[in-house]
């Protein structure tokens, strides 16, 4: 799958050109391509008396995928030369990692803490940190909303969260 | 009448006042979401989609479409007021709502907005209390063959008439698809995919999916656009409805041809956007004053967003008649029907007639109701804008983790969720359309045991795709479909023959 590919220098011009993101994303759809193909292939992919075995419909598709991103691979690399436009630059590379790191950590904490802790910890300290703004105002605001979010599911509508040892203390 | 009797039915199953409070509740709801920034339509579906998980399901199906109702609604105060469309749709709304808004008239948009909509939307729902039914009872014939072809044109139609580049809707719908197949294969029994990991044995689901791919990515991509919300207030008299309302008469034709898009454009997959912009540039084309649209002509709202929402709501017709969404929220709301064991489609009319005219009940109802709420509301709604983003975009991570999480229980879903963010913020960035993936996602085991049950019914043989008139005609047409752009290609080469010789045969004259 197309993870982050791009390496996180400081806040030059252009971190990254469109044209590379695409070759890049273009060889990982097909690496993808390739190795769900495989694994169709081993499923099998033949077509029996009553219709297509399991492995099949996948097969094909992974196929008309993997010429699909090799279409767009050789047009890029033949056609399209030179620089291209800018992908992300410096500034909102930095910009969107404030958001997605965060996110990260969120996703972590929810593991060990539960999700209601790990959510006053992201809202606090986002609004803190990111937005600067008053900790005060930041702390009740993660608060609140960590409790309502608390109160209307695992309370009202009983769509159960994961919890951690703070829940557990209080006999959730 | 039947439908007339089964419509009346419909609203007593509708008007008790739990179902009317969860209504409120979801437009509200609907609104707050297609006001924020990096929320719309289907983000909010998706993220509040587990609220409804312990409800009946009629009470559930009311309250999310109300949801959707209240986001059509609230996308169209963002656009007017802060020249940010809240949903691809909605930009053709910007063109003349925020000049008005800048005049000023920013009430009289906003009017204009909301009325419009729900003139869009009630003709939109009229066509589908009359002929939802009809087809359904049609499709009741069908049998796997028909299906598949009905999916196939779906399928095709996105290759072949989408404006992206064909080899990167391909390149979407097949990911959806093998997306779609991960786990325990439905008709051998077989598992496929999973790599021997337990956790894909389920399969990826949609929604999460959903989650990731709108909402975790829209937030990465409004933080790095950085959004600087600078905004007109705005309350509306009822003095200014008065006003506007008295002058619609005079734009009958507008909102007719742009109720016609809509519907028409709404039934086909994927036509929302077009629809929108297809609804203004007509205008604008038939209109005694086309310079005036885009400096703040009040019939330049009027345009789109009739268009806009009568295609939105017909969207639901295919979704409920045939089980093929016409949108991607119609797609969410699929989702749902079938986490509550509801299979949308023929059937659906026959074994659950008082939810399927509840719900349909519930889209008059939703929108007479959204559209008081709306003007009366506005001035609330507008000043969540001024919330700063900061504090909005971590509540709404949480709220894609809560919506993830709760659908099947699952860490990994909230995992898959952040990695289907990264992939739909890389996405969009490179112009690769998402919709095809998301329809691919929950129609493609759909589509692959109803091709599967055709050819074990068949014997394994192709020709059943062409058996008999009704099969066959939809199948051609798919493939017509798809290979469109060659043949209106070929089409214009062959005038082109033609044209040369009146060129010039013209200098003689």
């Amino acid at each position: 799958m197309a993870e982050e590919t791009e390496p996180a220098t400081g806040d030059a011009q252009a971190v990254v050109g469109t044209r590379s993101v695409d070759i890049v994303v273009y060889l990982m759809l097909l690496a993808f391509a390739a190795l769900l193909g495989f694994d169709n292939w081993r499923t099998g992919m033949s077509w029996e008396a009553d219709g297509p075995q399991a492995g099949y419909f996948p097969f094909y598709l992974s196929l008309l995928l993997g010429a699909a991103s090799l279409y767009g691979l050789v047009y890029k690399l033949l056609m399209e030369r030179g620089p291209g436009e800018t992908f992300v630059t410096g500034e909102q590379l930095r910009r969107v990692m404030q958001v997605f790191v965060p996110t990260l950590l969120f996703c972590v904490f929810m593991q060990w803490l539960g999700l209601y802790v790990a959510s006053f910890l992201l809202i606090a300290g986002f609004m803190w940190l990111v937005g600067r703004i008053a900790l005060w105002k930041a702390l009740v605001t993660g608060f609140l909303f960590s409790l309502i979010m608390f109160i209307t599911f695992d309370i009202a509508f009983d769509v159960i969260m994961p919890k951690g040892p703070l829940e557990a203390a209080f006999g959730y | 009448m039947e439908a007339f009797g089964l419509l009346l039915q419909g609203f007593s199953v509708l008007l008790t006042f739990k179902t009317l409070s969860f209504m409120i509740v979801g437009l509200v709801l609907g609104i707050f979401v297609g006001v924020l920034p990096g929320l719309g339509g289907p983000n909010g579906v998706a993220i509040l989609l587990p609220l409804t998980f312990t409800m009946d399901p009629t009470t559930a199906i009311v309250m999310l479409s109300c949801i959707y109702w209240g986001a059509l609604f609230g996308g169209a105060i963002t656009s007017i007021l802060f020249n940010i469309p809240g949903e691809a749709w909605s930009v053709a709304t910007t063109f003349d709502g925020y000049p008005m808004a800048q005049q000023g008239q920013a009430a009289e948009a906003l009017t204009a907005a909301f009325t419009s909509s729900f003139i869009g939307s009630l003709v939109a729902v009229l066509l589908i209390t009359f002929l939802a039914p009809g087809i359904a009872s049609f499709a009741l014939q069908f049998g796997p063959p028909e299906f598949f072809a009905v999916y196939l044109l779906t399928f095709c139609s996105f290759v072949g008439l989408g404006r992206e580049d064909k080899h990167k809707t391909i390149i979407s719908m097949t990911l959806g698809f093998l997306l779609a197949g991960i786990g325990l294969d439905t008709v051998s029994g077989q598992l496929r995919m999973t790599f021997g990991w337990d956790e894909l044995l389920r399969g990826i689901n949609f929604l999460v999916a959903v989650i990731g791919l709108f909402g975790i990515s829209e937030i990465l991509l409004t933080m790095e656009e950085r959004l600087a919300l600078r905004g007109h207030a705005a309350s509306i008299s009822l003095r200014v409805v008065l006003n506007v309302w008295k002058d619609l008469p005079r734009y009958w034709m507008t909102l007719l041809r742009s109720s016609a898009i809509g519907c028409w454009l709404g039934i086909t997959p994927g036509g929302a956007i077009a629809a929108s912009f297809m609804g203004y540039n007509l205008a604008k084309r038939f209109s005694n004053d086309p310079e005036g649209f885009g400096k703040g002509k009040i019939e330049g709202v009027f345009a789109p967003e009739t268009a806009a929402h009568a295609s939105g709501t017909s969207a639901l017709l295919p979704m409920l008649a045939l089980g093929i969404p016409g949108s991607g929220t119609a797609a969410i709301l699929l989702g749902g029907l079938l986490v509550w064991g509801l299979n949308p489609g023929p059937l659906l009319f026959v074994e659950h007639k008082d939810f399927v005219w509840g719900l349909i009940a519930s889209m008059y109802l939703g929108n007479v109701v959204g559209l008081v709420m709306v003007l009366t509301t506005v001035p609330i709604f507008a000043a969540i804008l001024r919330v700063p983003f900061s504090a909005i975009a971590p509540m709404i991570v949480v709220s894609c983790a809560i919506g993830a999480f709760a659908i099947q229980n699952a860490m990994f879903d909230v995992w898959l969720m952040l990695v289907f963010g990264v992939v739909g913020y890389v996405f969009k960035k490179l112009n690769i359309p998402l919709a095809p993936f998301t329809l691919a996602l929950v129609l493609g085991n759909r589509a692959e045991s109803s091709f599967r049950l055709s050819m074990i019914g068949s014997g394994g043989d192709l020709r059943v795709f062409w058996s008999n008139w009704l099969v066959g005609t939809i199948t051609t047409l798919a493939l017509i479909l798809l290979f469109w752009p060659l043949i209106s290609q070929a089409f214009g080469r062959v005038s082109r023959l033609w044209r040369p010789a009146a060129v010039i045969r013209t200098p003689h004259n």
